[in-house]
């Protein structure tokens, strides 16, 4: 693979990453946010093969695929069950309309660019120069955690976070070790599984799965 | 400079034939025959031949608005590299002026819908207003994110540099560019799912509302000059994403029509797209709009800053 065409896939997966990101402020219907976000797996997995296939590392490889199966296909898989479980589809009044989150997305992206500055002139090369990318990933999911209200969508913030975390792990460093990738993945899917099952018992015992009305304490 | 010259009357000779093309492919998708292609030069032809009639009380704005919304058109096209990238306004129009003549005949009108004093046309004018807002820092932006590879604002060079390196082309900057601009062409020239271009008298109608008062030769003025705006930015589009054919400077004359040729099948196909397409939408609420073009925005900020970060 050329260094020009190499440059060119990573960002274009860096692009893809970046969009579907963004993407799931816009969307309220709840099973279009969980496509978004499997999307943006395959868009990681695609983005870790690039590098893999640049620095032809089987280990590298194999944790792409691992991450992009996982990503892309089991957590997806876990949070259409939790919603065919829950019925409601819709996130119906987010704290902040969806204009004016995705305004806030711009001003996040902004503030990534600016945090990441000093780290890109660290050690200038075409995956340090896309950290900013992730950051803005980060924020963005950060954001869709506090202004979401269904459980399902505050857990694709925390999914997005966590995308981003990896993405930069895999963009600053030159390869994560597999046993620290897959404790990682094996982390995530397991607090998946225990946020699934959470919002299964909060349905079942208040019929909704809307966290602001769990305020008042009963006995 | 023929090639200017071509392209002017490529546009102006073109436009409706592509609002034609466009409304018989709705037609033969939704199962009717359509009017066949020639349809809005002959609704042209009959307007023309109708009195202009002013509504009492309207100003010079009112009468303004037909002249500067085609002139304005005309302009663009002379400069927008469609047919060939140079231009002989070269010098003074880039992208700022471009976005700028577009915005002037957009003002007008809405200026001209004002002027009337009726509901409509203000409740038009003012919705106008709102979708403008955010529409032109889009086109700007969107076209400012692919002009900082190029290193000029200037369209023609941004065309010439996107042709020679055709990789740049599937970066993610012209990705998240291509998709924030085809979003606001779509919103510019009225069409689903901002506006709905075939109605009348509906309560959501935008641009038909700041138009209802206009008759005879005005009315087609500004027929003609929507449909040259739209021709225009499906061409803009077509240049900046698919560069490939358009003559340069100091091309021959077989070139320029070889270029003509093609511009016209580009925007012919991306009209008869964006015709199939609207068959499978339904217009958005009024309300949402302006999330949509927030959405387009981002996008182009975020090419921008692609474009400074990842190059």
């Amino acid at each position: 693979m050329t260094e020009a065409i190499y440059v060119q896939l990573l960002y274009l997966a860096c692009g893809a990453f970046l969009l579907t990101g963004v993407l799931v402020l816009w969307r309220r219907d709840l099973s279009a946010i969980i496509r978004l976000f499997a999307l943006q797996g395959l868009a990681l997995g695609a983005l870790i093969l690039v590098l893999a296939a640049y620095q032809r590392d089987l280990a590298l490889a194999l944790v792409g695929v691992g991450v992009g199966g996982l990503r892309a296909g089991l957590l997806p898989y876990v949070m259409r069950r939790a919603l065919a479980a829950a019925g409601a589809h819709r996130e119906t009044r987010p704290l902040v309309n969806a204009a004016t989150s995705l305004l806030v997305a711009a001003v996040l992206a902004m503030l990534a660019y600016a945090i990441s500055r000093p780290l890109t002139q660290l050690a200038p090369g075409p995956t340090i120069r896309a950290v900013p990318v992730a950051l803005t990933v980060l924020l963005v999911g950060f954001f869709v955690l506090v202004t979401r209200r269904r459980a399902l969508s505050q857990v694709v913030g925390f999914l997005l976070m966590d995308n981003a975390i990896t993405a930069t792990a895999f963009l600053t460093t030159s390869g994560v070790p597999l046993v620290v990738e897959l404790g990682v993945s094996l982390d995530v899917l397991l607090a998946v599984l225990v946020l699934y099952t959470l919002t299964d018992r909060i349905r079942a015992s208040f019929g909704g799965t809307d966290l602001d009305e769990l305020r008042e304490l009963h006995d | 400079m023929a090639g200017v010259v071509l392209q002017v009357v490529l546009v102006g000779l073109g436009s409706p034939l592509l609002v034609g093309v466009m409304r018989q492919v709705r037609a033969r998708l939704e199962g009717r025959a359509g009017a066949g292609i020639w349809q809005p030069w002959r609704d042209l032809r009959k307007l023309m031949r109708r009195q202009p009639i002013t509504p009492a009380g309207t100003g010079w704005m009112f009468r303004a608005a037909p002249l500067l919304l085609p002139g304005t058109a005309l302009v663009v096209a002379s400069v927008v590299p469609l047919v060939t990238t140079a231009s002989p306004l070269d010098g003074v129009a880039d992208l700022f002026a471009v976005t700028a003549l577009l915005t002037l005949g957009s003002v007008a009108l809405a200026l001209a819908g004002l002027d009337t004093g009726t509901a409509f046309g203000g409740m038009g004018a003012s919705r106008e207003v709102t979708v403008l807002a955010l529409v032109e820092p889009t086109i700007l932006l969107s076209v400012f994110a692919l002009s900082v590879p190029a290193g000029s604002t200037n369209l023609g060079d941004i065309v010439t540099a996107a042709a020679e390196h055709p990789l740049s082309l599937i970066s993610p900057v012209s990705l998240l560019a291509a998709v924030a601009l085809v979003i606001v062409s779509i919103a510019e020239t009225g069409r689903i799912p901002v506006d709905n271009p075939a109605t009348h008298l509906e309560l959501t109608m935008i641009h038909e509302a700041m138009t209802l008062e206009y008759a005879g030769l005005d009315l087609a003025l500004i027929e003609w000059a929507s449909a040259m705006r739209l021709s225009l930015l499906l061409g803009l589009l077509a240049g900046l994403f698919a560069p490939w054919g358009i003559a340069t400077a100091g091309a021959g004359p077989l070139a320029l029509l070889v270029a003509a040729v093609v511009i016209a099948l580009k925007v012919t196909v991306l009209g008869g797209l964006l015709a199939a397409s609207e068959v499978f939408m339904a217009k958005l609420r009024l309300f949402r709009i302006p999330e949509l073009l927030a959405g387009s925005f981002l996008m182009a900020l975020l090419a921008v800053a692609a474009s400074y970060f990842l190059a």
